[in-house]
């Protein structure tokens, strides 16, 4: 029954976690909160087609179905996280303003909102089939079935807990930091998913290793280990990292960065020139 | 743009690859009775090899190695591909995800004269 919940939660803690992160960083979005469960929603619902059809998956391309499906399902919660973090980069001071003023939602458009779904959905998809198949592995190999079922919601319950904490401590930090926080938040998760995209692709052979493990911090922090974990999930940490990983990783953190200070200096610039309203920063945050 | 960049990154990585898998090597890890075949697998130092692993129990199983940066499931009687290395000497863990009582080692030993 450990065993069984272990794996769940890890599996659970990865989807748990971004969805943690991209519900803080779309804090005071209104229809936020409806846009993420159809993500989660649709997530299960392909998690289950992913899993009925695993092996037709696992046999295409003679053998690599997978690991193309699983580079292509992070590859386009990169693009949408990247986007949703370039775009926040020009409205975050002025969201952060709102909030502050009037505690209310602030309208987004819809393509905001749907790349929140985007990310939700890849999220759960990815950790969901590899739940299904386990669950029918431990099902099929003929353990108890009452110990597989509690344990399979005891980790499906601590993963979406740490979710929950992670997302409510996020909503500690001031206000006038909060945007900034999630901000680099997201932008080191993302270079993580980039470079795991990368590993994929490399195991598919689509790409070269440009060197198999050029360190190995193993013997410092394990990625076995629950902080290893966690590490790789919000940060990408491989204590074994390839090559073409670290290549990606690096690339993908500096064109994002870039992309934000850019917008987020075209935005600026452009609200000076007709300033709205006010927005003074000078009082403390009341948390 | 990234979008728009990415398919055509993976065009020329392609074509760039082409060439270079020529000499891969191949090799087999089979999963029978909830057990990896063999347990000690051994390949050469510097060679991309495409390991191929067949499934031949019904239950799928994940093959999954921290070492080897590795994640692929493989369904019941089903047979999947895995690129890894070009590897250094060592040893590199490998287990099965969805029953750690399942593992095994790739055995990389020093060669002489090939490299890369």
């Amino acid at each position: 029954m450990l065993a069984t919940a272990i794996i769940v939660f890890r599996e659970v803690l990865e989807a748990a976690l971004v969805i943690a992160i991209v519900l803080g960083a779309s804090r005071g979005i209104s229809r936020r909160g409806w846009w993420v469960s159809a993500g989660i929603a649709m997530g299960v619902f392909g998690a289950g087609l992913v899993a009925l059809f695993a092996d037709v998956i696992a046999e295409a391309f003679s053998g690599t179905g997978q690991a193309l499906l699983d580079a292509a399902i992070l590859l386009t919660a990169v693009v949408m996280l990247a986007w949703h973090n370039i775009w926040m980069s020009g409205h975050g001071r002025k969201l952060a303003g709102e909030i502050k003023e009037v505690g209310a939602a602030v309208q987004a458009g819809t393509k905001n909102l749907a790349a929140l779904l985007v990310i939700t959905f890849t999220a759960v998809l990815r950790e969901g089939s590899e739940i299904v198949l386990f669950l029918w592995a431990i099902a099929a190999s003929g353990g108890h079935e009452f110990g597989m079922t509690l344990g399979g919601f005891t980790g499906l319950a601590a993963g979406m807990l740490v979710g929950v904490l992670l997302y409510r401590s996020l909503l500690f930090i001031p206000i006038r930091h909060f945007f900034s926080v999630t901000g680099w938040l997201i932008l080191l998760l993302t270079a993580g998913l980039a470079a795991q995209a990368a590993g994929f692709l490399n195991q598919a052979g689509l790409l070269p290793a440009l060197g198999s493990n050029l360190w190995d911090t193993s013997a410092i922090l394990s990625q076995s280990g629950i902080l290893g974990q966690l590490l790789h999930i919000l940060v990408g940490y491989t204590a074994r990292p390839s090559g073409i990983e670290i290549l990606f990783y690096g690339v993908t953190l500096v064109a994002i960065f870039t992309l934000m200070r850019i917008n987020g200096r075209r935005v600026h610039s452009m609200q000076q020139r007709q300033p709205l309203h006010d927005q003074t920063d000078t009082e403390p945050a009341n948390s | 743009m990234s979008s728009r960049l990415i398919p055509l990154l993976l065009t020329g990585v392609l074509a760039l690859n082409a060439a270079a898998f020529a000499d891969t090597l191949t090799a087999k890890l089979t999963i029978q009775n909830r057990q990896f075949t063999p347990q000690d697998l051994t390949l050469p130092a510097g060679t991309k090899v495409k390991l191929i692993i067949h499934n031949q129990d019904v239950i799928p199983a994940e093959f999954e190695s921290y070492d080897l940066s590795r994640e692929i499931v493989v369904p019941g009687h089903s047979q999947v591909t895995v690129y890894i290395g070009p590897l250094n000497p060592g040893r590199y863990n490998f287990f099965n995800d969805f029953n750690h009582a399942a593992r095994g080692w790739v055995v990389v030993a020093p060669t002489t004269g090939k490299g890369n």
